[in-house]
């Protein structure tokens, strides 16, 4: 599986975000794209996931199911979490499992795995920052999506969590997956580096 | 579960929850109804004949009150860009979530009916018509109101926008629905023309709503 990118150009709100960028991941690797605020890093996720569309240039995937889009394929974990306040951590949680559907793994085990199960009936509007981002992820695990679009996953996460990150990333590498992460920080693994805001 | 039933009890779950908008609405309808009898004053023939009409506009702008939530929530906190992403097809996806505001905001203010149907002096058959005709008509209204909801997130404005866009959309329901009840009170028409047609707004806006609500929300992606 590849996912490549030849001479996208992305424009919001009448200004150029960046042009001219291309990009190559496959099976197994990580880009990293990093650079300044405000160079793009978001944009371009929403450009692959299919939630911005390119003024020019196009996004691939190669190897992919065939009969399923780049974004049903894809997971994206953006600044916002996606998470209903009003609704327990467990139910957040397996509204998207019904939803999303495809293969799943049972929820339980996933909170468990980003150390929330205690948490489980608790409503979200609780939640710190960390364990909110601790939720998303454990949204990544209960569904099973071949690429990982993550926007900042290590933001608000403490030690513990991003070496848990880290460990759920090599899980997911191993079963040969693909993750787009825009990072200012270490993601600690290791991961090829896109950066943007050069190319001008 | 499938995903669809999935997003239904999900939406019908946080509005029934604090915070969430269903009670909000039969409130709203139920202070709009029972202030007419003070405004209008004790006559109660004038009540009578009134009745239908200001049930009907009560029930209207109280659908119209927790709609423009629909989207806008959705879209505030990123759930949106995973229902765009997601293997289900947006066009239901918007049907779920319009059918479940119906059934957390629309389907209590028919429960409501009868309640108010005393306080506007309506016998039991005239209140049982206009239940009837709120029961055929109110899911019109959501319907066409998702258009306006979905606008609103794509041209994120909220609030005073969507009832400029959805109400004359409205104006017919409004006066099949009317119509219909009227005839069922005092004649001489007969009920079932205006009620077919009521019935025909709400098929078509079944059809109608969810693919211009999709359409939108996927120009709008942002």
């Amino acid at each position: 599986m590849r996912l490549s990118g030849r001479g996208l150009k992305c424009v919001r709100g009448g200004r150029e975000v960046f042009a001219g960028l291309s990009f190559e991941a496959a099976a197994g690797g990580v880009l990293a794209v990093t650079g300044a605020n405000g160079s793009g890093k978001t944009s371009l996720l929403r450009l692959i996931a299919g939630l911005l569309i390119p003024a020019e240039g196009e996004v691939a995937l190669e190897g992919g199911e065939a009969e399923l889009t780049l974004a049903e394929q894809a997971h994206y974990l953006g600044h916002r979490d996606a998470l209903k306040p009003a609704l327990s951590v467990m139910e957040n949680l397996s509204f998207w499992q019904d939803f999303l559907g495809g293969e799943a793994f049972d929820a339980g085990d996933s909170l468990e795995a980003v150390g929330l199960d205690h948490a489980a009936q608790l409503p979200a509007a609780y939640l710190s920052a960390g364990q909110r981002r601790r939720l998303s992820l454990a949204r990544l695990l209960t569904v099973r999506r071949p690429i990982w679009l993550l926007d900042e996953p290590t933001a608000a996460l403490d030690a513990a969590g991003q070496a848990l990150f880290a460990s759920l990333m090599r899980g997911h590498l191993a079963r040969g997956g693909l993750i787009v992460a825009a990072t200012h920080g270490p993601l600690g693994i290791e991961a090829r580096e896109l950066k943007m805001g050069g190319m001008s | 579960m499938t995903a669809l039933g999935a997003l239904i009890q999900r939406d019908i779950r946080i509005a029934l929850r604090v915070g969430g908008g269903a009670l909000i609405g039969v409130l709203f309808f139920l202070s709009v109804v029972a202030l007419m009898p003070f405004a209008v004053g004790p006559d109660l023939k004038l009540l009578a004949r009134l009745g239908p009409a200001i049930l009907w506009l009560g029930a209207l702008l109280a659908s119209l009150l927790t709609l423009d939530r629909l989207f806008m929530a959705d879209h505030e906190d990123g759930s949106l860009d995973l229902i765009v992403m997601s293997r289900n097809s947006l066009e239901l996806a918007c049907g779920a979530k319009a059918l479940a505001h119906w059934i957390a905001a629309g389907l209590p203010l028919i429960v409501a009916t009868p309640v108010l149907g005393l306080l506007l002096n309506l016998d039991t058959p005239s209140t049982a018509a206009v239940a009837l005709t709120l029961l055929a008509g109110t899911p019109a209204l959501t319907f066409t109101g998702m258009i306006g909801a979905a606008l609103a997130v794509t041209l994120h404005r909220g609030g005073l926008l969507l009832a400029v866009l959805v109400l004359p959309l409205s104006i017919p329901v409004l006066i099949f629905g009317v119509a219909a009840s009227k005839a069922a009170i005092t004649g001489p028409q007969t009920f079932g023309a205006p009620f077919a047609i009521l019935c025909a707004l709400s098929l078509f806006s079944f059809v109608v709503g969810p693919f211009a609500a999709a359409a939108s929300l996927r120009q709008g992606l942002d």
